[in-house]
């Protein structure tokens, strides 16, 4: 399921000024979407809707690394790839949170559930190892601190469920 | 964050840590004194403070921000736009962040101000997409402001009118870039463009603009609250007031620290971090992934414009990251090369393919089959690389790589293929 194309308009509508909303329009449709993606449906009804082709949609898209063009997991998981979380011991909580997830960098979990990016420092170097699970940030990480998180996450996703 | 010294000291209002800074709070404290005694003044008294102050911009390139003000004044009568760069992208680097959560009404006092100097009714923040908690503090902190007549139209009744959005970027480092991120606002890549016409004549939509970091627009308000002479008084006679520096790495307290200018690195790593956690200083990395990797002799070199420039030190955006003698530089700087070979736009050929040939270099030097010849070539690319790529990220990527050669290329040559076979040789000689 990606976002409906009504959603893709109120979005527009409700953006501010024409080309310049295009990286925030993008950004909002990709929120919107339960696949964490913007869908080449959404693309299209972007560019119809802001009057600019559809090329130049996705020559926006395509730069800016946390725009996705594919469907990606539910949570998305940010592992800081940088000098002073690597030195921290990065490496090692990379390496538990893809076995414990069954997928590598960039990977999406069978359940749709989780993927599993690597991302630039996320200004929480005073607790590295950092990472931030869709808006929440955690750090001093230990390979099994990692992994509890992770869990936590699965019981979350239950009790929203049975909800 | 903390200080040694007491917050009478202090640029950054101390008294408002807490989890969500409120609007009141940050009044009692004194703030938005400022906004009013700048709007009963002229905009040409306000730049004058400032100047006075000595206050150079935070994000990296110190340039006089009085200078920037006035030259954004200074086009015929028009439009004209004030951007804060919270695109805060240096690794080690989270000052801006900070700000942003805790003192978020201090950004947006000095955004007012700045836009009255130069004359703009409209501001934009643009926040890295990394950063979703600061994003959501300022969209909080502009409602409040809003709502109380400090931001919007005709500010505290002085007829003055000014506005601020909220844009997020979209994980690129590049869009820190003045010009990048004008570009990546008017929703196009975040590219460079050439300079001149600088932003501050040629900016958003072909607009005269000005464009600060937060930590340096933060600034402004306690400078004209309590004035240019107090502000001096903070630091030594070539750098005045306070730097915000983000200390990592291997050091028993990191965190965020304001010291005034003329502290030295040894100063901020040992009385204000606490020294090493363990073992013995190797190296630090000063000013973030485009910053200096230097040796424990060089830390009593103050924090002042003058005396680091000399010894080759960028200040950068204030991140000092500490490795002790457990660490690798080779590690570390290969680290750093792969973060900009990913950033790098691949608009140029020096930054494209230098950083290409030196990260391929690296990886062949840490897997033991690099020869001499081979660290030779690296310092060559490099080199090519500072003097003759396009815009500032590539002039900068090898900054870190010539350091650690200048300071550590023994470390380099022992990882050599034929420099460990020329040990035995000699030997038996
Ligand atoms: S120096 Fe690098 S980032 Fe800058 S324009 Fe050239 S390729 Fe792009
Ligand atoms: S380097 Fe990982 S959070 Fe800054």
């Amino acid at each position: 399921m990606s976002t409906s194309l009504q959603a893709v308009r109120e979005i527009v509508t409700a953006s501010s000024s024409g080309q310049a909303a295009l990286l925030q329009v993008l950004l909002a449709v990709q929120d919107s979407s339960p696949e964490n993606y913007v869908s080449e449906e959404a693309v299209n009804e972007i560019a119809h809707l802001l009057g600019v082709s559809r090329s130049r949609v996705y020559s926006t898209a395509s730069f800016y690394s946390v725009i996705s063009l594919k469907p990606r997991g539910r949570h998305i998981v940010r592992v800081c790839i940088n000098a002073p979380c690597e030195n921290a011991g990065k490496q090692a909580v990379l390496i538990a949170l893809e076995q414990e997830l069954g997928v590598s960098l960039g990977g999406t979990t069978a359940d749709g559930r989780f993927t599993l990016e690597g991302v630039s420092c996320l200004g929480a170097c005073y607790m590295s190892p950092a990472i931030k699970i869709d808006n929440r940030l955690y750090g001093d990480l230990t390979p099994e601190a990692a992994v509890a998180i992770i869990r936590s996450y699965g019981e979350e996703d239950t009790i929203e469920h049975t909800a | 964050m903390s200080t040694p010294h007491d917050s009478a000291n202090s640029v950054f209002r101390l008294g408002l840590f807490r989890d969500f800074p409120t609007l009141m709070h940050y009044r009692d404290f004194g703030g938005y004194q400022a906004l009013a005694n700048a709007l009963s003044g002229s905009p040409e008294a306000v730049i004058g403070e400032i100047g006075a102050a000595g206050l150079r911009g935070r994000g990296g390139a110190a340039f006089p921000t009085a200078a920037k003000l006035q030259m954004v004044r200074d086009n015929p009568p028009g439009v004209r736009y004030v951007i804060c760069n919270a695109d805060e992208g240096e690794p080690g680097t989270f000052k801006d962040r900070f700000i942003m959560t805790h003192i978020p009404f201090q950004l947006l006092e000095g955004m007012a101000i700045a836009a009255y100097a130069v004359g703009a009714a409209q501001g934009f923040i643009y926040i890295r997409h990394e950063y979703p908690e600061a994003q959501e503090t300022m969209r909080r902190a502009i409602a409040a402001a809003r709502a109380a007549g400090l931001l919007g139209a005709d500010i505290l009744g002085s007829g003055f009118s000014f506005d601020i959005e909220i844009f997020s970027g979209a994980g690129s480092y590049l869009c820190g870039e003045e010009t990048a991120l004008l570009s990546s606002i008017e929703g196009k890549k975040g590219r460079p463009r050439l300079k001149p016409p600088y932003p501050t004549q040629c900016g958003l939509w072909g607009k005269p603009t000005l464009i600060n970091n937060v930590e340096t627009l933060a600034n402004i308000p306690p400078i004209v609250d309590r004035g240019s002479a107090w502000y001096r008084a903070l630091g030594t006679a070539d750098s005045h007031g306070t730097k915000l520096i983000s200390l990592s790495g291997d050091v028993v307290r990191r965190g965020l620290y304001e010291v005034p200018f003329g502290t030295t690195f040894r100063e901020i790593i040992y009385d204000y971090g606490g020294g090493l956690k363990q073992g013995r200083l190797k190296a630090v990395n000063i000013g973030g992934a485009s910053g200096v990797v230097v040796p424990p002799w060089e830390l009593d070199c103050p924090l002042e414009y003058d005396a680091c420039g000399q010894r080759g030190i960028t200040i950068g955006s204030g991140a000092v990251f500490v490795m002790d003698d457990s660490r690798s530089v080779l590690e570390n700087v290969r680290n750093r090369i792969d973060f900009f070979l990913h950033e790098s736009c691949g608009k140029c050929t020096p930054c494209r393919e230098g950083l290409r040939q030196a990260g391929r270099i690296i990886h062949k030097t840490l897997a033991g089959e690099a020869v001499l010849a081979d660290i030779d070539n690296l310092e060559r690319y490099t080199r090519t690389m500072q003097n003759a790529a396009f815009c500032g990220l590539g002039q900068a990527a090898g900054n870190s790589l010539i350091s650690s050669l200048k300071y550590f290329r023994d470390d380099y040559e022992a990882m050599c293929r034929d420099q460990n076979q020329a040990a035995p040789k000699e030997a038996t000689a």
